[in-house]
């Protein structure tokens, strides 16, 4: 995963609450290998009607939406399972931001190991930038700003979240430089807690 | 209710602290700060903090279901053994068919890819035809795999399951279960604490399916956004040890990472003897440390909310977020009565989806069906609950009683229950995630109403268009002898 600083982009705007997991992508896309793209599943269920068609009215199937890259929504984004598939979907669709009062606790996680941004905004800022979609905005990692037709925002990151975006970081390849920290832990818990492996 | 919102603990932290450093030198624990359960959870895990804040966190065990299979591929594109297959469990839950219809070729070829790449990595699995699988959140602490004082991922969110037995137990993503597989560690920055105290006693009736979707209902799906939960007070006290695995089930839906109950001698009791649990002198000493989870006097908290136990009714969703849940006397929401343009849309499209009107009686709403089972609602308490309803009555909707584990099914039958839930009419079916997430094919019809016991009443949660509404065995149990959704409680007048 390449990480990034900077990203210049199409905003569209969904603006309904609680856009969770099953409907990021329904389950039923969820055996597919994912060399076959998520993109197609991204709201599927809410983006087509009932015999498969895509529905000319929902948001990101507007012809101002397409290319889009950023995503603005409102509260509790990705609540729900921890399907990781739900950001295969937005990131094999375009999406590199998605701006939300608030995120799925999962959902951020598996969004930044992904190189996927969830950036936090007031709920006035983000329907501020709901009535300006579509709009071109300009995230930036290291001044933690949106910025487009309504101003410049500053948005809130963990400061670990932020450095893996930038640095696109592999955590398992950090992680087993610590090799000899983590053998020692092992040692140290095999003998005062035994009773933790299993028999 | 009241809440405190996050009060910054004015508590001074000691830096990082190893295992050997807290559980080897009593003196200098005994000076340290009262500490919380997680605190207790966290300190005794961690390997090592970055200077960014980042924590390197010791996992005791992992689950991997067939869910997993884009970990696997993840460590196999990069050529790695599993770490530790010892602490790694596999069981098939998402995707085993459960209702006897022979499972379609994709439906097989994820369970059969879980059996690969069990095998393959020298993985223990509680697979299909184990008399010890079930859903992994009902099989885990059911096994005696699941005890306090472990860090327990999974690669589903409902893992905060198992927090209540004192364990710290969260739910993470494939890029995460790759890590863990291969290093048996997870990064994680400390979460907020808060303690979500319920004191006095529940009414007949209400259950901890109750406690939390009350919770969740007032304070919002993210309402317990960044916080571990530790539920504490004299109604979590009273609480049986499946009531608080249900009730520490649903953190996630008001979007904590975890939950928690601190074990007390009722947890040690459900524990003792289980299959992997410890035995002997392990078990004395390992005993001894569950119970010191206990916060200490003088814990503090970042956030702390309290509930009257005695407030709680019976209490079903309405919408398509459990957030959206109101008492069963209560009646629906008014979007012309809504606080803001948003909220108004919000409630709106749920009773739109949901196929409601507004500002009509909760009570009394048709089901077309209903269903009980999954890791929230899928243990034997549960289907004795449901079966105090059923006994002698008729129902009057096709339902389907999905028991959480092999082991669950078999103690029922045991005790006579299924013949209870036949003699109704309901099928009793094999364990399995089943109906609660669809993924076997066991889904709701668009446009059906589906009483549930499950954990989320998304749009298109157990089937496209189905309409689920969340409630207890008990609740589901009153749907189903009714055909409406409506207030168990006199339906249990008489009965134990």
């Amino acid at each position: 995963m390449g990480g990034w600083t900077v990203e210049q982009g199409r905003a569209a705007a969904l603006p309904v609450e609680n856009i969770d997991t099953d409907q990021l992508i329904p389950a039923r896309f969820m055996s597919t290998p994912r060399s076959e793209g998520y993109g197609p599943f991204l709201l599927y269920d809410l983006g087509h009607d009932a015999d498969g068609r895509p529905d000319p009215n929902f948001p990101l199937n507007r012809a101002e939406a397409q290319g889009a890259s950023i995503l603005v929504t409102r509260r509790n984004f990705g609540a729900g399972s921890s399907r990781e598939a739900a950001v295969y979907a937005l990131v094999d669709a375009g999406f590199r931001v998605v701006i939300s009062p608030s995120f799925g606790d999962i959902f951020s996680s598996n969004a930044v190991n992904n190189g996927l941004l969830p950036a936090r905004l007031g709920p006035e800022e983000v329907e501020t930038l709901l009535s300006a979609c579509p709009a071109e905005l300009h995230v930036d990692l290291d001044a933690l700003t949106i910025s487009g037709p309504g101003g410049t925002h500053a948005f809130e990151l963990d400061p670990v979240w932020r450095q893996k975006l930038i640095n696109g970081w592999d955590d398992v390849d950090l992680t087993l430089a610590h090799g000899p920290e983590i053998a020692a832990f092992e040692a140290t818990r095999r003998t005062v807690a035994p009773w933790m492996w299993p028999a | 209710m009241t809440a405190t919102g996050n009060r910054s603990s004015e508590r001074r932290r000691n830096g990082p602290r190893n295992d050997a450093y807290d559980q080897t030198d009593r003196k200098m624990t005994a000076k340290m700060s009262p500490r919380t359960t997680l605190d207790k959870l966290w300190d005794s895990h961690q390997i090592l903090q970055r200077a960014d804040g980042a924590s390197l966190l010791w996992v005791d065990r992992h689950f991997v279901h067939e869910g997993s299979h884009h970990a696997f591929a993840r460590i196999a594109e990069k050529g790695m053994a599993v770490r530790h297959p010892e602490l790694t469990f596999g069981v098939a839950d998402h995707y085993v068919p459960t209702s006897g219809a022979p499972a379609t070729d994709d439906i097989a070829r994820m369970i059969r890819t879980l059996s690969e790449n069990t095998a393959r990595h020298d993985i223990r699995l509680f697979g299909t035809d184990d008399p010890r699988q079930g859903i992994v959140h009902v099989v885990g602490p059911e096994l005696g795999l699941t005890l306090p004082g472990l860090l327990i991922v999974c690669g589903d969110s409902h893992t905060a399951t198992h927090g209540a037995l004192g364990a710290y137990a969260f739910g993470i993503g494939a890029t995460e279960v790759a890590h863990v597989l291969a290093t048996q560690t997870i990064w994680q920055k400390k979460p907020k604490r808060m303690r979500l105290a319920v004191e006095g006693t529940l009414m007949d009736g209400v259950s901890a399916k109750d406690i939390a979707l009350n919770w969740i209902a007032r304070l919002g799906a993210d309402g317990g956004r960044g916080h571990a939960i530790e539920y504490a007070g004299s109604a979590i006290e009273a609480l049986s040890v499946e009531g608080r695995l249900t009730l520490c089930n649903l953190s996630i839906e008001g979007g904590a990472r975890s939950g928690m109950v601190a074990p007390d001698q009722k947890t040690l009791d459900w524990i003792k003897g289980r299959d992997f649990a410890p035995e002997g002198a392990d078990w004395d000493r390992a005993a001894e440390a569950f119970l010191s989870l206990a916060p200490d006097d003088g814990a503090e908290y970042d956030t702390e909310a309290v509930l009257d136990a005695a407030e709680i009714a019976p209490i079903v969703t309405w919408g398509t977020s459990p957030e959206e849940a109101l008492p069963i006397t209560a009646t629906l929401p008014d979007p012309s009565r809504a606080g803001s343009e948003a909220q108004a849309k919000r409630i709106a499209a749920s009773l739109d989806y949901m196929g409601l009107g507004a500002g009509r009686p909760l009570d009394g709403t048709p089901v077309d069906q209903i269903f009980i089972g999954s890791c929230t609602n899928g243990r034997i308490e549960d289907l004795r609950n449901a079966a105090a309803v059923l006994k002698g009555r008729l129902a009057i909707v096709p339902g389907m009683i999905s028991p959480g584990s092999a082991q669950v099914k078999a103690q029922a039958e045991q005790e006579g229950l299924d013949r209870i839930f036949i003699e109704a009419g309901l099928d009793w079916v094999g364990s399995g995630c089943s109906m609660c997430v669809g993924m076997n094919g066991d889904l709701v019809a668009p446009g059906k109403r589906c009483a549930s016991t499950t954990n989320r009443n998304f749009r298109g949660r157990q089937g496209k268009g189905a309409r689920t509404h969340l409630m207890s065995p008990a609740m589901a149990a009153a749907a189903a002898v009714t055909g409406t959704i409506t207030d168990v409680r006199p339906l249990l007048k008489g009965r134990a």
